[in-house]
């Protein structure tokens, strides 16, 4: 009697989750293993497709494009990610202690998060315009510049400062919250303990703030190099991977491989390696954390 | 960290930083509206404030209310479909136990490590097969699976902070499973869903690279890729005025959603990362 009802209740867990296994395994399963299966193959876009191993996986080292658009991308993932993390944490720091108007302050500072990654492309596309754009008007009234500039396309360096510029408004209220959920949680009594040892406010930061703080840090991290490494709506909709190819990620050489030059195979020859690369890197900065997080090691 | 900003004079220089930071983040939203209003040579607003480049993106390619109507229906398909997935899935998470629950609990986390694009190309096959290639439907079903990490996880969350004594004297007062979830837990686990909801109504309302690669035919797109359509049409003349009026169309949905529901968005976003 007893063991039918833990059978009916076992019945019942998996009939709840079913709908969910089903998303899972058509939507997300299939796909990880057809991508595999189609970077065996010569997949056009219309049309049967053959098997040509391993040709779409030595192309690759040949694609010159693809090269380009892997230096350029790990320099912009370094590059975004310590200025991004320096604005986010400088935020957090700012609006971690309860005082009047904070909370103000903490939502004009998330607002821009709540807008869609694309549509702050398309409004910094007008923003950094020359024809409609405010900035050169303000810097040359400053006096800073004395000639308009074209902040998208003048130069690789300016487009590349203008989609961090973007990803920096973007993005910095996001990790502010995370970083600020990280500091709540350490105990004020560890700040007044160290006061009473005489710690001045930056033998605090150093030897409380961030050593506690670990775990919340490796986490923003992950998140900034993997969106990093994964960029492509601020290169195809802000600079459109220019001035002569300059800003063209990763993730732009897969959509041209399949969109533009109908090679599905290819694509996904390219997803793959992008795939294992990044489950690789996960996996090693998932370790990193958990030995951080283990007594013993501190 | 109080010694310096307990000083008046500290405090002062406290919120004058503050306030120049805040309008910083503001300005570029702020001046969005204000560009797609004001008067600009050449665009649809020639002269005098007004409402012209709203009127001239109206009648641009198959018309707004099309481009409007579709990412409404793949914003609320999404979040329907998200809600009807995760919130049975967290049920069974949190209460029952039954073979594979760590495993798809695992899987659905997976989702978190793939890097999103790479799925898309062979995605854009599976859908072809399933008759659901250039679908609102089919898109709907993509960005639904790629919310289901978090929303599973934040619905198992919820969950389980409901102490099981209430399920428990619901089913000796003859309540089936299904009647504890719909008449008891529902109502308490509203904050969660919430933001559930409110994260997927904010990504598949803005999404474009999705549905970039999952619909070719101009009339499907949903907002964000008829934007950036109108912004790539034509080079060297492009209408920054009536692109705009585009970016205040997308983002005055979110900004005001989020605005009203800060408190649901804040909280769920505290409990996912922290008990992580």
């Amino acid at each position: 009697m007893r063991s039918t009802r833990r059978d009916r209740r076992q019945l019942l867990g998996m009939a709840y989750a079913t709908p969910l296994a089903v998303i899972v395994g058509v939507f997300f399963l299939v796909p990880l293993a057809l991508v595999m299966w189609m970077s065996l193959h010569d997949w056009p876009l219309l049309g049967e497709p053959t098997i040509n191993l391993p040709a779409n996986y030595t192309r690759i080292a040949d694609n010159s494009l693809f090269v380009d658009a892997v230096w350029f991308t790990l320099t912009y993932t370094i590059i975004v990610t310590v200025v991004l993390f320096t604005a986010a944490f400088g935020l957090a720091l700012l609006v971690q202690r309860h005082r009047p108007g904070v909370g103000l302050f903490r939502t004009a500072f998330f607002l821009p998060g709540a807008v869609g990654f694309a549509t702050a492309s398309l409004l910094f596309y007008g923003l950094l315009s020359r024809d409609l754009g405010p900035l050169n008007p303000i810097l040359s009234a400053l006096g800073i510049i004395n000639k308009p500039v074209s902040w998208v396309s003048g130069s690789p360096n300016l487009a590349l400062a203008s989609s961090i510029g973007l990803v920096v408004w973007r993005f910095a209220g996001f990790n502010m919250l995370i970083l600020l959920t990280g500091l709540q949680a350490i105990p004020e009594d560890v700040y007044e303990a160290a006061t009473v040892d005489g710690a001045g406010r930056w033998q605090q930061f150093i030897r409380i703030t961030v050593p506690l703080l670990r775990p919340t840090i490796a986490l923003v991290l992950i998140l900034m190099l993997t969106g990093s490494l994964l960029a492509f709506d601020q290169f195809y909709i802000l600079t459109n991977g220019g001035p002569d190819n300059s800003t063209t990620s990763v993730v732009m050489v897969i959509v041209r491989e399949a969109f533009t030059r109908f090679d599905l195979g290819s694509a996904a020859a390219v997803s793959v390696v992008v795939l294992a690369t990044l489950i690789m890197f996960n996996v090693l900065q998932l370790q990193v954390l958990r030995r951080g997080d283990r007594p013993e090691d501190r | 960290m109080s010694a310096v900003t307990r000083s008046p004079g500290g405090r002062t220089g406290y919120y004058t930083t503050m306030t120049a930071l805040a309008i910083l983040f503001l300005f570029p939203l702020v001046w969005a509206g204000w560009a797609s209003v004001k008067p600009t040579p050449g665009s649809g607003q020639q002269s005098g404030y007004g409402f012209g480049n709203f009127v001239a993106l109206a009648h641009y390619g198959h018309g707004l209310p099309t481009y409007f109507l579709n990412s409404a229906v793949v914003a609320v398909m999404t979040v329907i479909g998200t809600l009807v997935v995760s919130v049975p899935a967290g049920y069974a998470f949190a209460r029952f136990r039954f073979p594979g629950r760590d495993l798809l609990f695992l899987a659905t986390l997976a989702i978190l490590m793939v890097p999103y694009p790479t799925l898309l190309i062979p995605l854009y096959v599976l859908l072809g097969w399933l008759g659901l290639q250039n679908s609102l439907v089919g898109l709907a079903l993509v960005l639904m699976m790629f919310q289901l990490p978090f929303a599973a996880f934040i619905m198992r969350n919820s969950f389980e902070a409901v102490p099981r004594e209430l399920d428990e004297a619901a089913m000796l007062d003859g309540c089936s499973s299904f009647q504890v979830l719909t008449r008891i837990l529902l109502h308490a686990v509203r904050p969660g869903i919430v933001t559930v909801a409110l994260f997927a109504f904010l990504a598949s309302w803005s999404d474009f690279v999705v549905p970039l690669i999952l619909i070719s035919s101009p009339d499907k797109s949903p907002l964000p890729v008829a934007v950036v359509n109108m912004q790539q049409r034509v080079f060297g003349s492009i209408d920054y005025a009536v692109l705009e009026a585009g970016v205040v169309v997308l983002a005055l949905p979110c900004v005001l959603l989020f605005l009203i529901l800060q408190r649901g968005y804040v909280r769920g976003f505290m409990s996912g990362s922290l008990r992580g």
